[in-house]
């Protein structure tokens, strides 16, 4: 009797066991399937990504299909400044499903004005993770890759080869024509936007037979034409107009519709109120990055071929000898306390008019040889007696670039005048941090 | 042509503050033996126009790097470049390119 019930019960296992292995066989082919299906194919939206995204979904020229290419986009933002913090900001928005952030700086005080994903609490924190935890807050699904690094010859191609579309929103030329290159060998549409002072002009490079950035500059601007916005200024609403426009020709890439502005240059002027819609040349078949026979094929040295750094920085320039500089010491001593000397302020008129050290007077640079500006300083050194046993023209700007230049034209048209001009070793900066701790640096 | 060829010069993107910061110009081409061309008309530029540092703006006989020449909206590239005759109420933008973010 119990002899059948065993041989009951392994007959009943030995059926259960082929049973399971086929069920595991079935799993492991729809496992499978579903692995190397693409994902897009069966997924469908979910509950919460229609509530979210309905308003956009139900344009007929998004719809689901539109909504899941959003999904599974990436798109890499190069700069987490005026320009990247809105395009990131609407991108995110939108639902792209991925999205990578390189910039290797801080948040400063002065960014706040027009970089609005970053905030107070964040001054001294990267950008990237600033504007990342921003993000977030917005979307938590959307995946945010930070790179808190300069974009360089070395890493371009690695980082860029890993997204759909790439954003330029950086704020040097050098930088610009790396991030060219880099999508021209990678085969990667390039969403180009710029601002400056009341000015944003964009573009999409590199995409369906338009030219590259090469094929409309060939050949890169005089470092002394390029002005940045801590030099320029800029209205913080500029970049952001042009910051949701890259995002809007990254998601009209993204959704492979026909009107992107590629072989266009939009040029927007805050002034006006006006845009303008400029026809471009095609791609140039002779041009070194895109053209029939390349001669740039491996990244270059940008910072060598455009003359300048790839940052928006200043850097220090050396045009004087030492005793030609003085120290906010020795000007402090001098001019504030033995009121001797004449001191020209040569940053333009409304940075004067912000802050400037009492009793000097302003000449701006590109002003400093009129004729009325000799006739100026010589009449000032003439009616003031306290010059007169120690003729000494003491020359001021903000970091102590400019305040050189002034000095080598000055010691020209003065030359007959038997004057010591000397210029103030670091400018209004130094001064700021050596003198007047109240005094703003900007 | 009598009365000389009244077009339209415009700066922008930085390029007007060599020129009194002023953005916009209507300007009349004395009239000329040869057609007027972009060519001929840069030297004109600079003997009556120009206010400061030629050299940010021209460089050789052509405009320096980084600055786009448009001719009523459209790259001077498709036009002929240096040699487009300009023709009357042409409108030609001179547009200094911006890399600030
Ligand atoms: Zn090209």
């Amino acid at each position: 009797m119990t002899q059948k019930i065993i041989e009951d019960l392994e007959i009943e296992i030995a059926g259960l066991e082929k049973i399971l292995r086929s069920k595991k066989l079935e799993l492991k082919n729809l496992r499978e399937s579903v692995l190397t299906s693409p994902p897009k194919a069966n997924k469908r939206l979910t509950k919460e990504d229609i509530e979210r995204f309905s308003r956009q979904i139900i344009i007929p020229a998004i719809g689901c299909k539109g909504q899941m290419a959003l999904t599974a986009a990436s798109v890499l933002i190069v700069g987490a400044g005026g320009l990247g913090c809105p395009a990131s900001q609407y991108l995110t928005g939108a639902g792209v499903g991925c999205i990578g952030l390189v910039d290797y700086d801080d948040v400063e005080c002065s960014n706040l004005h027009r970089q609005l994903l970053h905030s107070e609490e964040s001054i001294g924190m990267p950008k990237v993770s600033s504007a990342s935890e921003a993000l977030k807050r917005l979307y938590s699904k959307t995946n945010i890759v930070e790179y808190k690094t300069q974009l360089r010859s070395s890493n371009a191609l690695d980082i860029v080869s890993k997204y759909d579309v790439v954003v330029d929103a950086t704020d040097n030329v050098a930088t610009r024509y790396l991030l060219n290159d880099a999508c021209v060998m990678l085969g990667k549409p390039l969403v180009s936007g710029s601002a400056l002072r009341l000015e944003g002009q964009l573009t999409v490079y590199n995409y369906n037979g338009s030219p590259c950035y090469r094929c409309l500059f060939p050949k890169p601007p005089p470092p002394e034409t390029v002005t940045n916005c801590g030099d320029g200024g800029v209205l913080g609403v500029v970049p952001g107009v042009i910051g949701v426009l890259e995002a809007l020709e990254a998601i009209k890439i993204v959704l492979g519709w026909t009107g992107v502005l590629s072989g266009q240059l939009l040029l927007f002027s805050a002034e006006s109120g006006t845009f303008r819609n400029i026809r471009l040349r095609g791609r140039n078949p002779g041009c070194d990055a895109c053209g029939d026979a390349p001669t740039i094929t491996s990244l270059i040295d940008y910072e060598q071929f455009c003359g300048t750094k790839a940052t928006d920085k200043d850097t220090a320039l050396k045009l004087l000898a030492r005793e030609q500089r003085i120290s906010p010491e020795t000007l402090n001593e001098i001019f504030i306390c033995k009121k001797k000397g004449l001191l020209i302020d040569v940053r333009n008129s409304e940075e004067f008019d912000m802050c400037a050290i009492p009793h000097s007077i302003n000449v701006p640079l590109k002003n400093i040889d009129d004729p009325s500006t000799v006739n100026k300083i010589k009449g000032l050194l003439q009616n003031d007696d306290s010059h007169q046993e120690n003729l000494s023209v003491y020359v001021v700007c903000r970091r102590g670039n400019d305040s050189q230049k002034a000095v080598l034209k000055l010691q020209e048209i003065l030359r007959d005048q038997n004057l010591v001009i000397c210029d103030l070793e670091g400018g209004l900066h130094a001064w700021s941090k050596k003198i007047d701790a109240s005094f703003p640096v900007y | 042509m009598a009365g000389g060829l009244k077009i339209t010069l415009e700066f922008g993107g930085g390029a007007e503050l060599l020129f009194g910061n002023s953005k916009k110009h209507e300007v009349t081409l004395p009239t000329c033996d040869k057609p007027w061309t972009i060519r001929n008309l840069l030297p004109w530029i600079k003997d009556n126009l120009l206010k400061e540092r030629p050299e940010l703006f021209l460089q050789g006989e052509t405009v320096r790097p980084g600055i786009l020449v448009l001719v009523n909206d459209a790259d001077w590239e498709l036009l002929g470049q240096l040699d487009y005759e300009i023709e009357a109420k042409d409108t030609i933008l001179f547009i200094s390119t911006l890399h600030g973010g």
